[in-house]
């Protein structure tokens, strides 16, 4: 019984996230007991360690919320005020989410062209490659509230500034990944598509895109969670305008750290869930094709 | 035969004299395109002599024997259409006359580079120096240590695994408040987000790189009687490497987006993130254009870096023998 225990991936993964969240408790404990104690200290009040415990496990703004705090903060904020409030965690999460797959879509069609054109066009292989390869090194995202910034000057707001961010960001996976995968097909099937004397396009609906499809799906999934990153970033500058990323910014400008926290958490099942739907579309595309997944 | 190549470079000379006319042009007049749009027809032809004269290169490069030659020609198709978008650039926005406070044009962005030289080392220095360096390296370190440590525990990877790979779906750099918060407005702060980014992605590479080992190799270091640190040392970290240096490179990138993004939230009045969010705020464009330039220079000198690096390292991989 234990030792099928030992070799559970639940039971490992429960194990792990429990030591976590001890270790959260302590941590926040330790934070937030500096301060505490400083004003303890400072009001000439005797304290003893029973009464600090249950202080820093319920400061109004402490320096690590404790995961109760944050989940208290997250039932509020879910699902105790209407969605179209301001204060509803589900109407940033909306537009952050919005812009996230504009831009997403936007990154995988730019993304599937460019690999077209460098696979089928041996000059633009030479004169882009490079310069996508290089254009990853250059850290966009740290420009991103510039450009959403001037578009703003432009009276260009909402949704698409965004998302051209996020378009920045998870086109480059896809390119590198759908080059690859374009040039995966087996020689031997390249070799019998010629003597059909199939043409570009038919070999490439037939042979080239079919065989791609894995290669595809692979950089999609990494590419739906630059895509969010790229959201979150662009939505700091405009702080009024609402999103999670503006929910962070204004957290951490009144100091609300439960706030951060919870914005932090959504975001975070945000990026697993837009992920785990990519892989859920990508098994019922390899099912219809024949592919056992 | 002879006549198309000679066509060819006609077209070539064609926009390379047109490419010369448009910018001499929109130099001395600006927002010339306006006033008068004829000039505007110069714009397709040296975007078609760019084309061919890179098709040429391509073409000449894939003709020449392998050595200096093919290396600079093969160089040169790239170069060429960095330099053709620049120009692109410069003349559209010289020629439409783009106010400054929307896009500046190449050449004042150059200026402004070589003319603020001073400030912009400083922020490099506090940025990319401290910050960015001290946390890549910390980050990379512990997260290669800590894959060493589980390696032989399968019960803690089926732990940690999983949440490595959630971390990755996770936008990480939304932490940088939190940060600032803790370890204050210095770079210690921007450090610890770059610790935490760069983390997960060195730890899961490396654990992937460790597991990539083969198993003939294996078989034969204990036929050896190699212990665990000969084995480790002779067989899964070679096989890691390649493994080791994407995760090196990508956290390279990863490190200078978190300090910079971590800056946005609390500086001391120095620092690439700094400079940008308040020259922004004094719209003073080329001048975020310069740090901007900064940045992508050093993001991509430390990735050639890290890449030239794997490649002495790694000369037995086939991606690196293939390549020549």
């Amino acid at each position: 019984m234990f030792k099928s225990l030992r070799n559970s991936q639940a039971a490992a993964l429960s194990l792990m996230v429990a030591v976590l969240l001890v270790i959260w408790y302590i941590g926040a404990l330790w934070l937030n007991s500096d301060l505490l104690i400083n004003g303890y200290e400072r009001r000439n009040i005797d304290w003893n360690f029973s009464q600090l415990v249950a202080d820093a496990y319920s400061m109004q703004r402490p320096l690590l919320p404790t995961p109760d705090q944050i989940g208290a903060e997250l039932y509020k904020s879910i699902f105790d005020t209407r969605i179209d409030s301001k204060r509803s965690l589900v109407f940033h999460a909306g537009i952050t989410l919005s812009s996230t797959l504009l831009g997403f879509a936007l990154g995988g069609l730019l993304g599937i062209l460019l690999a077209v054109g460098i696979v089928h066009n041996r000059t633009l292989e030479r004169s882009l490659m490079p310069w996508v390869i290089t254009s990853q090194t250059i850290p966009i995202l740290a420009i991103a509230p510039m450009i959403i910034v001037v578009l703003g000057a432009l009276n260009f707001t909402g949704v698409l500034p965004k998302a051209i961010i996020s378009m920045y960001l998870s086109f480059f996976p896809v390119t590198i990944g759908m080059v690859k995968g374009l040039r995966a097909p087996d020689k031997l099937h390249m070799e019998l598509l010629a003597t059909y004397s199939a043409n570009t396009t038919q070999l490439f609906w037939k042979l080239r895109w079919p065989s791609a499809l894995p290669y595809l799906f692979a950089s999609l999934k990494i590419a739906i969670a630059a895509a969010l990153v790229g959201a979150i970033v662009g939505e700091l500058p405009t702080g009024a305008q609402g999103g999670l990323g503006a929910r962070l910014l204004s957290g951490s400008y009144y100091g609300q750290t439960v706030q951060i926290w919870a914005a932090l958490i959504v975001a975070a099942v945000l990026g697993a869930s837009l992920v785990a739907l990519v892989g859920v579309l990508e098994r019922r595309i390899n099912r219809r094709m024949g592919i056992a997944a | 035969m002879n006549t198309l190549a000679l066509n060819r470079l006609l077209i070539i000379a064609a926009g390379a004299l047109s490419l010369i006319l448009s910018l001499f042009i929109t130099a001395a007049d600006g927002a010339i395109y306006q006033q008068q749009p004829i000039w505007l027809a110069l714009i397709p032809l040296l975007l078609l002599g760019g084309w061919f004269a890179m098709s040429l290169l391509t073409d000449l490069g894939e003709q020449a024997a392998p050595g200096l030659a093919r290396r600079a020609l093969n160089l040169a198709v790239p170069a060429l259409f960095a330099g053709l978008l620049l120009a692109l650039w410069q003349l559209i926005v010289t020629g439409f006359g783009v106010p400054q406070v929307l896009l500046p044009a190449p050449s004042t962005i150059g200026a402004t580079f070589f003319a603020q030289l001073q400030t912009l080392a400083q922020d490099f220095a506090q940025t990319w120096l401290k910050a960015v360096l001290a946390g890549w390296l910390i980050g990379c370190g512990s997260g290669f240590i800590v894959a060493l440590l589980i390696d032989r525990s399968p019960f803690l990877q089926k732990g940690l695994l999983p949440i490595g790979n959630i971390m990755s779906s996770i936008p990480i750099v939304g932490i940088a408040p939190i940060m600032v918060m803790w370890f204050g407005f210095d770079w210690e702060s921007k450090a610890a987000v770059v610790v935490v980014m760069t983390f997960f992605p060195m730890l899961v590479n490396t654990l992937a790189g460790l597991h990539a080992s083969d198993h003939l190799h294996l078989n034969l270091l204990h036929t050896y009687a190699g212990n665990r640190r000969q084995t480790l040392w002779y067989v899964q970290l070679p096989a890691a490497l390649p493994f080791i240096f994407n995760a090196l490179k990508l956290n390279s990138t990863l490190a200078l987006i978190g300090a910079i993004v971590a800056e946005f939230f609390g500086t001391p009045i120095v620092g690439m993130g700094f400079r940008i969010s308040t020259e922004v705020g004094r719209m003073n464009m080329d001048m975020v254009w310069a740090t901007i330039l900064v940045a992508a220079l050093a993001g991509s000198i430390s990735y050639g870096l890290l890449a030239l690096l794997e490649r002495k390292l790694t000369f037995w991989h086939p991606s690196t023998r293939s390549a020549g």
